[in-house]
């Protein structure tokens, strides 16, 4: 194998920008499925009616369709469809949370399923009113037991920012890949953005064993 | 149901009219009546599976009525009044009801993510408005009561089961209740923490002018604090007598073959 450090070195400005879209999209994305996935699981908790219902029908269509073909669709389809035009890293970013969100909703689901039936009727017996059992007692007990399973989700969302090239958001990957159509060399900055998902994604996932050795697994 | 409203007596703090209660196709409760009066402190006792947990669950509005009615210092519980006839009570209903009804859980229930006081003071600031003071300094005054005082910032986990009992509690007593329920609050404590958690229940019983509604399997506690003790088998009561004459004197062949079923259990 032909190794040039020289070139290697080259490239790395434009992949350390292309490492901080990942890191962004894979955050901002988080975030996004973090909180969507909890909107999902509470209205489908709570039963409410006809909400519930089309939640758990959107969260099975996103769940049995590949994100790229999602990804795509919103680009090209939706969006021209209803007049909106969003960014391609926006369009990433909302995309990659609404695709995780349905996995993340189920890891609350179950978070939520394993506090004991005596939490939330002892609640009722006190009279706290609704709000403030979900807010007071139920989500501060199941959100900690989740934690591990939401941090695998980010590491998996982490290493599938590169298929957003599909509507040309520039990640770490694919600035290896412009790199190398300028030079047709590919082997440095391919192998370089490897490295940098290996850097990140192996910490953060002993960090994930780690904690779950400390909250216990759902 | 649509009965008149009729408004009972006011010696009467909780009424049960033909009560039934059903489990799919298991009948629980069969058309159960029976009365107590403000400040009674009357134990159901009776086999397991007899329905003596579904009557304090059914105060408690965690399970509804499938016919009869409840009624708790006066009022109905289990429905309301809608132009003149009384429908099934409706979510906010139960809501005002439910305030005036407290219950301490075989499993005690605590919430563990709250401190021993926090556990005390959120329903009080939660569902009554008290200001955060007010309701520390009546958590403190509980929690002295059932002697666990220097226990206010430990943690639920840290605590015995006999003490996460006693703080079980003062957590409801914390929402001043007319009518208190005790759902087998010792069976899940080991033998030694039982005694403290019952003379606790004593003093208060001693002290206040709560209504006590109380399933237990502790015989000699329901002997020693009960005004009256009710047996009960296969959804209805068939004995109901002050505790001296129901232990000593059983008037039915099923409570005499209950009570010495159980009393060669405990020995």
């Amino acid at each position: 194998m032909d190794w040039d450090w020289e070139y290697a070195i080259d490239s790395l400005p434009l992949l350390a920008e292309g490492m901080l879209v990942t890191i962004e999209l894979t955050v901002l994305g988080a975030l996004f499925a973090y909180l969507l996935g909890l909107v999902f699981a509470m209205i489908r908790r709570v039963g409410v009616p006809v909400l519930s219902q089309f939640v758990y029908l959107f969260v099975e269509f996103i769940r049995s369709t590949p994100l790229l073909i999602q990804v795509f669709a919103f680009y090209y389809l939706l969006q021209p469809a209803i007049g909106v035009k969003l960014s391609p890293f926006l369009t990433g970013v909302i995309m990659l949370g609404v695709h995780y969100a349905t996995y993340t909703s189920e890891v609350y689901r179950a978070g939520i399923e394993a506090i004991p039936k005596g939490q939330w009727e002892a609640a009722r017996a006190l009279s706290i009113p609704r709000s403030r059992v979900w807010t007071g007692i139920i989500l501060p007990q199941a959100v900690p037991r989740v934690l591990p399973a939401l941090g695998n989700y980010t590491i998996s969302m982490f290493k599938e920012t590169p298929l957003l090239l599909a509507i040309g958001v520039v990640d770490v990957l694919n600035s290896a890949k412009e790199a190398g159509a300028e030079t047709f060399r590919v082997i440095e900055p391919y192998t370089l953005a490897g490295v940098f998902f290996l850097l990140v994604s192996y910490p953060a996932s002993i960090l994930v064993r780690k904690l779950e050795r400390r909250v216990g697994t759902v | 149901m649509s009965e008149p409203y009729s408004s009972p007596s006011s010696d009467v703090m909780i009424q049960f009219d033909r009560v039934v209660k059903k489990f799919g196709d298991h009948v629980v409760l069969r058309e159960l009546d029976f009365s107590v009066k403000p400040g009674e402190f009357v134990t159901l006792i009776g086999p397991s599976g007899s329905g003596k947990t579904t009557i304090l669950r059914l105060l408690m509005t965690l399970e509804l009525v499938d016919g009869g009615t409840i009624q708790v210092g006066g009022e109905y519980l289990s429905h309301m009044e809608r132009g003149g006839s009384l429908v099934p009570a409706d979510e906010r209903h139960l809501r005002t009801q439910r305030k005036r009804i407290g219950m301490v859980f075989q499993q005690f229930n605590l919430f563990p993510n709250m401190r021993v006081l926090q556990n005390v003071t959120e329903a009080p600031v939660r569902a009554l408005g008290l200001s955060k003071a007010e309701a520390e300094q009546r958590a403190r005054e509980l929690l002295d009561m059932v002697g666990l005082s220097d226990k206010v910032d430990a943690h639920p986990t840290q605590l015995s089961g006999g003490q996460q009992q006693r703080v079980a509690i003062a957590r409801a007593l914390a929402m001043r209740p007319q009518v208190l329920l005790l759902d087998e609050v010792t069976s899940a404590l080991d033998p030694e923490l039982v005694a403290g958690v019952l003379s606790v229940l004593k003093e208060i019983a001693r002290t206040t002018d709560i209504t006590f509604l109380c399933v237990t399997h502790e015989m000699q506690f329901a002997r020693d604090v009960s005004d009256r003790v009710m047996m009960f088998d296969q959804g209805q009561v068939i004995e109901d007598a002050p505790p001296d004459q129901l232990f000593t004197q059983p008037a039915h062949e099923r409570t005499r073959s209950f009570l010495h079923a159980v009393i060669d259990r405990a020995v």
